[in-house]
């Protein structure tokens, strides 16, 4: 990947209203020059709205986009030199796949012997040069979606943005593009900045994620951080599967605490450099389904839970459990199916474990 | 239906009424106009020969051609502002828009062709006004010509040309002319590379409409046209009724039906319907 080639954008408190709705607030945001950003978030989240103002197309109400710097709030879409793949692609119907490549050349006045290379060398891109006379409608929803990557791609955009790319296309062509769309990243070296409501898109493709809820921004971080160190309760649960553990925090120190819920008390170990808990304070913990352990009989976990298989599901790879605690209420657990040490039943006794690094203290969402 | 999918004797049955009815009302008289140009005043292709060597005949075929290009041109330009207005207008304004255009359709074609003389006579409104402004010395000669034809007409055949057109645009994706603008087309660009080559199926349906229907208009050319400019329907009119030149009437009523079939058969032939009019998904 080439940093040279890619542009950075900035977002600054970036808001927009209708009337008095609110559809983005207060948002503050940097992508990196060639980084893949995603904004990620549930319907009516402002995702959208914020893509369609780096795009031109919302005049925000407050706040300012700038490109390497400079600022281009006031600037129509026509004069932004983005690069978009619309929700639905977006084809010309009455031009060939050549024709809606070409389509962004035409209008910069390129000319036709130049315009005839690019348009090769954007077809060759999503390896599609043998369709470059077939109209849209003759293609299948992932070869379209190809057409649209090129064509968004074909005049050198600074940035590259793509409105839930993939949303239209069945579960299977939906992961071999996504697989295709960061190699095309990786390929063009560019900034790409892509919305979707698809948490799984959003871990495997993104360089960086920004979660989105209510319009404003609540966490945005590298996938993996994300994962593992959810800032809130929302953005724990929209990201991949939580338990949530509400207690009192106990024997407060540097490196973790005790978190006391119920007869319960839990182990927990915070990473190197977090910030200490206040002691009797309320807290509440994120624990992911797949940290959590059956154990056999006279096995050992820093921390225990004892309960009663509620309800099951066999998932292919997995079986995935909710467990009715005796201190904790419900817990959600996966466990692999392949040697799975139990036959999962209702109403089965089992002791659950987790260690102490598992569970990551989160806030409650500000309503 | 039978088994096989075939119609059976029952289906023939069913439909029977309404062919009759076709066959009687319908194809018979239009049947029995082509066997009177051909016979009267005696057998033989004579009143087709006036089409060759009658000066007034070719007249006639060319005042109505000339008229109806005119007025089709007309309709369609001002057809296709409207229609574009419409589009572009928010939901409520787009509703009054239609009641605007569709209003016209339900005032007799009687009452508006007197209407355009009321307003285009020479002591009308509008040369009454021009006068008065002292933009003129004279009453211009509005109505009893072409052009008064032409102006009745035109105002007769907008909303027929709006309507197509209105569907055919309202069909566009807005999302094309978003993804136009943000790949680097300008406004003006984004209507002409990707509204106006998507809106062609509405323009070449409307075109073909109004162009038929000004082809046998009767009303509004003989009332604008104050007798001294004939259209081919007129003109028929005349033979028959006032002439009692029955073969030379039907001859050309047989020529006009023949145009509108002529009109249709190339446009569905130049126009790859299949292309154009499958062009919106």
């Amino acid at each position: 990947m080439s940093d040279t080639k890619g542009h950075a954008l900035a977002l600054r408190g970036l808001s927009k209203r209708y009337g008095d709705f609110v559809a983005v607030n207060d948002v503050s945001l940097e992508v990196g020059k060639g980084e893949f950003l995603t904004l990620l978030g549930p319907s009516g989240s402002g995702k959208t709205t914020i893509l369609m103002a780096i795009a031109g197309f919302v005049a925000p109400s407050d706040g300012a986009i700038l490109l390497d710097g400079r600022d281009i709030t006031p600037l129509p879409p026509e004069k932004r030199d983005f690069g978009m793949v619309f929700q639905g692609y977006a084809l010309f119907p009455h031009m060939t796949v050549a024709e809606n490549v070409a389509f962004p050349l035409r209008v910069r006045g390129m000319s036709k012997a130049d315009r005839d290379a690019k348009v090769r060398g954007a077809l060759d891109l999503v390896q599609l040069a043998a369709f470059a006379d077939r109209l849209p409608k003759q293609l299948s929803g992932g070869q379209q979606q190809r057409v649209a990557l090129a064509r968004a791609l074909v005049f050198d955009p600074a940035l590259l943005l793509l409105d839930e790319p993939l949303s239209a296309l069945d579960k299977k062509l939906r992961a071999e593009l996504q697989e295709e769309l960061k190699a095309l990243h990786q390929r063009v070296g560019r900034t790409f900045v892509n919305v979707t409501h698809d948490q799984e898109e959003a871990l495997s493709l993104s360089d960086r994620i920004a979660i989105l809820n209510h319009g404003r921004l609540v966490q945005a971080g590298a996938p993996g951080e994300l994962y593992e160190r959810p800032r809130t309760r929302f953005v724990a649960d929209f990201l991949g599967k939580s338990n949530f553990l509400e207690g009192t925090v106990r024997g407060a120190a540097p490196g973790g605490f005790a978190l006391e819920a119920g007869a319960a008390r839990l182990a927990v170990r915070l990473p190197d450099g977090a910030a200490p808990l206040a002691e009797g304070s309320r807290s509440l913990l994120s624990l992911r389904p797949e940290k959590i352990a059956l154990l056999a009989e006279g096995d050992a976990a820093e921390n225990v839970a004892e309960g009663r298989i509620l309800a099951f599901a066999y998932l292919g790879a997995g079986f995935s459990l909710r467990v009715a605690t005796e201190h904790l209420g419900e817990i959600r657990a996966t466990l692999p199916a392949w040697k799975s040490p139990i036959a999962p039943t209702e109403g089965l006794p089992v002791r659950l474990g987790w260690s102490a690094d598992a569970a990551a203290p989160v806030e409650e969402d500000a309503a | 239906m039978s088994a096989a999918g075939r119609p059976g004797a029952g289906w023939w049955l069913l439909i029977l009424p309404a062919f009759l009815l076709l066959v009687v009302f319908y194809l018979a008289p239009i049947v029995q106009v082509l066997a009177i140009s051909v016979t009267e005043p005696e057998f033989g292709l004579e009143n087709y020969e006036r089409l060759l060597t009658s000066s007034a005949v070719q007249r006639v075929i060319f005042t109505t051609l000339r008229i109806c290009i005119i007025t089709t041109a007309l309709a369609l330009l001002l057809g296709y502002a409207i229609a574009y207005a419409i589009t572009l207008a928010s939901p409520r304004a787009r509703g009054w828009w239609i009641l605007a255009v569709l209003v016209p359709l339900w005032i007799s074609v009687l009452v508006r062709a007197f209407a355009w003389v009321t307003l285009l006579r020479r002591q009308g409104l509008v040369n009454n006004t021009l006068m008065e402004a002292g933009l003129i010395g004279e009453p211009l000669p509005l109505v009893w010509n072409e052009f008064g034809i032409v102006v009745g007409m035109v105002h007769y055949m907008v909303p027929f040309a709006v309507l197509p057109m209105l569907s055919s645009m309202r069909e566009i994706d807005p999302r094309l002319l978003a993804a136009a603008r943000g790949l680097g087309a300008s406004r003006g660009e984004v209507f002409r590379r990707v509204f106006l080559p998507l809106s062609l199926p509405g323009v070449i349906a409307s075109g073909v409409l109004v162009f038929i229907f000004s082809l046998g208009f009767y009303i509004t050319p003989a009332i604008l046209g104050g007798g001294k400019t004939l259209m081919v329907a007129e003109w028929i009119s005349l033979q028959i009724l006032d002439l009692i030149r029955w073969g030379l009437g039907t001859m050309m009523a047989t020529v006009l039906v023949v145009a509108i079939l002529v009109t249709l058969a190339v446009f569905s032939r130049i126009v790859d319907l299949r292309r154009i009019f499958g062009a919106g998904a």
